[in-house]
């Protein structure tokens, strides 16, 4: 039995980071709802106090509830009844254990019955659930989607909809179809407007739709007829209890087998429009990734901790040769860069999660009162640094957790090719990290403007100033060596104004720049908390090699080699 | 029809994660080295109780405990999954108690609370594992007692229905309100603490923890922020009924027993001898 909050000290390291005052107090409105509402925080260290003790409850449903049912929820798999979906017996054990522990609409503001916490404290659960089960967190994290609701829905709309995922309900996206995957402008079902009934009807087929039978989903339909872009695409509420859309499969798939994937067939189903007609995909399936995206980055670091985890046990049990395997180099570095990647990921997991919680709650601010300019330039600064991070951090850390799955079965050998260890189910739920919500290779496309208008580069000049131990300087030097490296590399490819080119390096630039900015990141942890030296240390060997590396390819690469890549 | 509902709590050492330092070198209980958590079949009771109190709105589900004055860390705790509020029976002459001074002292305590319809507890503590002090609660108050309950399954008309597990199945009783139930632990596992209740009960303080704070305003603001403490006088128990003075167990020694594998038998394993060797670990209670 463990508490996945209290046996992990880093989770506490980066909750209270020195950024949370600010931005607690800001979420807080300087802690005005203290007057209404007897949950609600005095101060700044009354919220901190909250937000930990909701930590342990979550941390405490996360190891001991999820943890022990997942092995069984992978095996049970949901299954489709009647044209609905029926989950797992496990997954629906967590799931009322979550709901009834109140952690449902954890970010929403308290007049919708939400806890109003910091995006932080939200993040850290999804990454504490995700370690126990990184199907389940799908199905719990998908009240994400609220918060496109309480960004973009009318206030007749939110006064119905976000207390019901307060209450427990749960929430499904519907955006991609057959047709339509990573290109979402080829959407094509179709929404129609009834002049008599007064209410949209959909028509259409959506695939590949996590939680497809929640109880309220944000789709995406054409609501313009003849138009065949992303700009006749509008964004729609429907309730399941209108009913309208049945499941006609859930998908077999490779891993988190306990989220249910569902092909839905929509057959006139009444749905609300959400927001503007023809914003859907240009403005809301954009905010409806970018928080999904970091949801999958905390997936990622939560399958990575589990990862580390089981491989660290299983090194230290398993003796051969006369001693436990861990004694011998060839695996303890592989822990050792495990740990780097797993630290190094954490780190700017939570680093994204301040810049984004720090610019929407600016824009919150904003709905109420005329932000001052100096407000306005700052809620301008972190809404391009959690823009240039979000892509970064979902990229990077779910390329090392498919690495650390990948170690973690390697260190348990022959055993781990088994059923019978936990690892190859970590191994099978890692893979769909860099797939869902954008493949790597469409974050670097998200990354890459950030790389050649500056905003890393920039961010890593602001990093090489801050306030460090004395002794970490020599890291530090080396990280800076790193940025010259990465510098010259971003100005040899710009110089050429070859597009083609820069598509091709982008992947090396964006994760040259990973590199560099987990380096200072891990630098800075360690000025607070001496326990990341080691993977400070570790992180920037490696970050160096790698920086390295693709600076070599980058120098020596020249456009007439392209023709020996294209197929 | 709303109810008025007791749950019997008891703070206990975690006796289930015990370290190598969990006793003492005279064979008493090393409490500084055993967290100190609300007793597992008391989490069960208070289950039921919050079941019954969402089935009948309107109902109060106050907690009740005996112990030394951090006990009413258990109240809170018991808060934070739904309980209304509750009550700590503290004081040095409640010290020592044995079940039956201890069962004493409780219904002395339910006495005062009065026009109780239902008191439900665990079964059993882990420290002490009798099982007695929920009976004895029920005689000592004149009313019925439900032991080893799996599930209220309906409160109507003054009556109780409630599903007992026993060793070789199950059955289910009527009983007349009022009553005391004791609670098993096959029974459904209490709801987790709830991330809007802690922040709304967790300044909750008793009147020893209230005084070691300089400014207790808040306490008058939000009045249910009171867990209250009651003592020997509070209750109008009688001294020589409680504590060390009401009890008549004495504990003659306390021994250190070390397992040991004595003898072994060896068995080839026929379906005469498994067989055999079943019957033999059924009559000896090894199985069963």
């Amino acid at each position: 039995m463990s508490n996945f909050y209290t046996d992990n000290s880093d989770l506490k390291h980066h909750l209270t980071h020195p950024l949370m005052q600010k931005l607690v107090t800001m979420r807080e409105r300087n802690f005005a709802d203290a007057e209404k509402y007897d949950y609600a925080p005095f101060n700044y260290e009354d919220a901190m106090d909250s937000y930990e003790k909701v930590l342990e409850i979550a941390g405490e449903i996360a190891g001991e509830i999820v943890a022990p049912n997942a092995e069984d929820v992978d095996h049970e798999g949901p299954h489709v009844v009647d044209g609905h979906v029926v989950y797992a017996q496990g997954t629906q054990k967590n799931l009322d254990a979550l709901v009834k522990a109140g952690l449902m609409g954890i970010s929403l503001p308290r007049r919708y019955n939400g806890l109003n916490f910091s995006l932080v404290p939200y993040i850290m659960a999804a990454d504490m659930v995700s370690r126990a089960d990184a199907g389940f967190v799908n199905i719990w994290g998908l009240q994400d989607c609220a918060e496109t609701i309480y960004e973009f829905a009318s206030e007749e709309q939110k006064a119905q909809y976000l207390p019901r995922v307060c209450a427990g309900e749960t929430m499904a996206m519907d955006l991609t179809e057959p047709d339509a995957g990573s290109d979402l402008q080829a959407v094509m079902l179709k929404a129609t407007y009834s002049e008599s009934d007064q209410c949209w009807y959909l028509n259409g087929v959506k695939r590949f739709i996590t939680n497809g039978d929640g109880h309220i989903a944000l789709v995406l339909a054409r609501s313009e007829e003849g138009t065949k872009d992303g700009r006749g695409l509008s964004m729609f509420i429907y309730d399941r209890n209108n009913g309208g859309v049945t499941v006609r499969r859930i998908e077999n798939k490779m891993g988190i087998k306990g989220s249910p994937t569902c092909e839905l067939v929509f057959k006139n189903a009444r749905a609300e429009l959400c927001g503007s007609r023809k914003m859907g995909l240009i403005k809301y399936v954009m905010a409806l990734m970018n928080g999904a995206r970091l949801g999958i980055a905390a997936q990622s670091v939560g399958v990575s901790e589990a990862a580390y985890r089981e491989a660290l046990a299983y090194a230290k049990d398993r003796r051969q040769f006369g001693k436990a395997i861990i004694e011998f180099p060839a695996v303890y570095e592989m822990l050792s860069n495990m740990k780097a990647k797993l630290d190094a990921s954490r780190s700017l997991l939570y680093e994204t999660t301040r810049f984004v919680d720090m610019y929407k709650t600016w824009e919150d601010i904003a709905k109420e009162r005329t932000l001052l300019p100096e407000e306005r330039a700052e809620m301008k600064a972190y809404q391009k640094l959690a823009d240039a991070f979000t892509p970064l951090a979902k990229g990077m850390s779910s390329e090392y957790c498919n690495q650390n799955a990948y170690d973690c079965v390697q260190i348990h050998g022959g055993s781990g090719f088994m059923k019978d260890y936990a690892c190859e189910r970590i191994y099978r739920d890692a893979r769909i990290t860099s797939i869902y919500e954008g493949t790597t290779q469409l974050q670097v496309v998200a990354a890459i403007r950030h790389v050649t208008t500056g905003t890393f580069l920039n961010k890593i000049m602001e990093y090489e100033t801050a306030e460090i131990l004395p002794e970490l300087e020599p890291l530090r030097d080396r990280l800076k060596a790193m940025r010259e490296k990465y510098a010259a590399a971003v100005e040899h490819v710009l110089a050429t104004k070859d597009n083609e080119l820069l598509d091709f390096l982008a992947r090396r630039l964006v994760e040259m720049a990973g590199n560099i900015i987990m380096g200072h990141l891990l630098l800075l942890d360690t000025t607070r908390n001496e326990k990341f030296a080691a993977s400070a240390r570790t992180y920037i060997n490696m970050g160096e090699a790698e920086v390295e590396k693709h600076a070599s390819f980058i120098g020596n690469f020249t456009a007439d080699m392209l023709a020996d890549y294209r197929k | 029809m709303s109810l008025k509902i007791v749950v019997l709590a008891k703070q206990v050492p975690d006796t289930r994660n015990v370290g190598k330092d969990a006793m003492k070198e005279d064979g008493t209980i090393n409490r500084a080295a055993l967290p100190a958590i609300f007793n597992p079949e008391d989490l069960n009771a208070l289950e039921q109780a919050l079941q019954l109190k969402e089935e009948h709105p309107g109902s109060t589900v106050t907690l009740l405990t005996m112990g030394p004055p951090r006990a009413a860390e258990i109240i809170r705790e018991g808060m934070f999954r739904g309980a209304d509020g509750g009550i700590v029976l503290t004081d040095r002459a409640f010290a020592g108690a044995d079940t039956l001074a201890t069962s004493y002292a409780l219904s002395c305590a339910i006495r005062k609370i009065g026009d109780y319809d239902l008191i439900i507890g665990g079964r059993q503590a882990i420290d002490g594992d009798t099982a007695q002090v929920g009976p004895q609660i029920a005689e000592k108050l004149g009313i019925p007692q439900v032991t080893y309950a799996e599930k209220i399954v309906s409160v109507t008309d003054g009556k109780a229905t409630i599903k007992r597990r026993l060793e070789r199945g199950v059955e289910t009783v009527v009983c007349p309100l009022p009553l005391v139930i004791t609670v098993n632990g096959s029974a459904d596992e209490c709801r987790p603490r709830n991330a809007r209740r802690i922040q709304q009960y967790k300044y909750a303080k008793s009147p020893s923890e209230k005084a070691q704070l300089s400014d207790t305003a808040l306490y008058e603001a939000r009045p249910y922020l009171n867990i209250q403490e009651w003592s020997v006088t509070d209750v109008d128990a009688d001294l020589n009924q409680v504590g060390l003075a009401g009890s008549p167990t004495k504990v003659k020694a306390v021994e250190n027993v070390v397992f040991q594998a004595k003898e072994s038998k060896q068995l080839d394993g026929t379906e005469a001898e498994i067989d055999e060797l079943m019957k033999e670990l059924i009559a000896n209670h090894t199985i069963g």
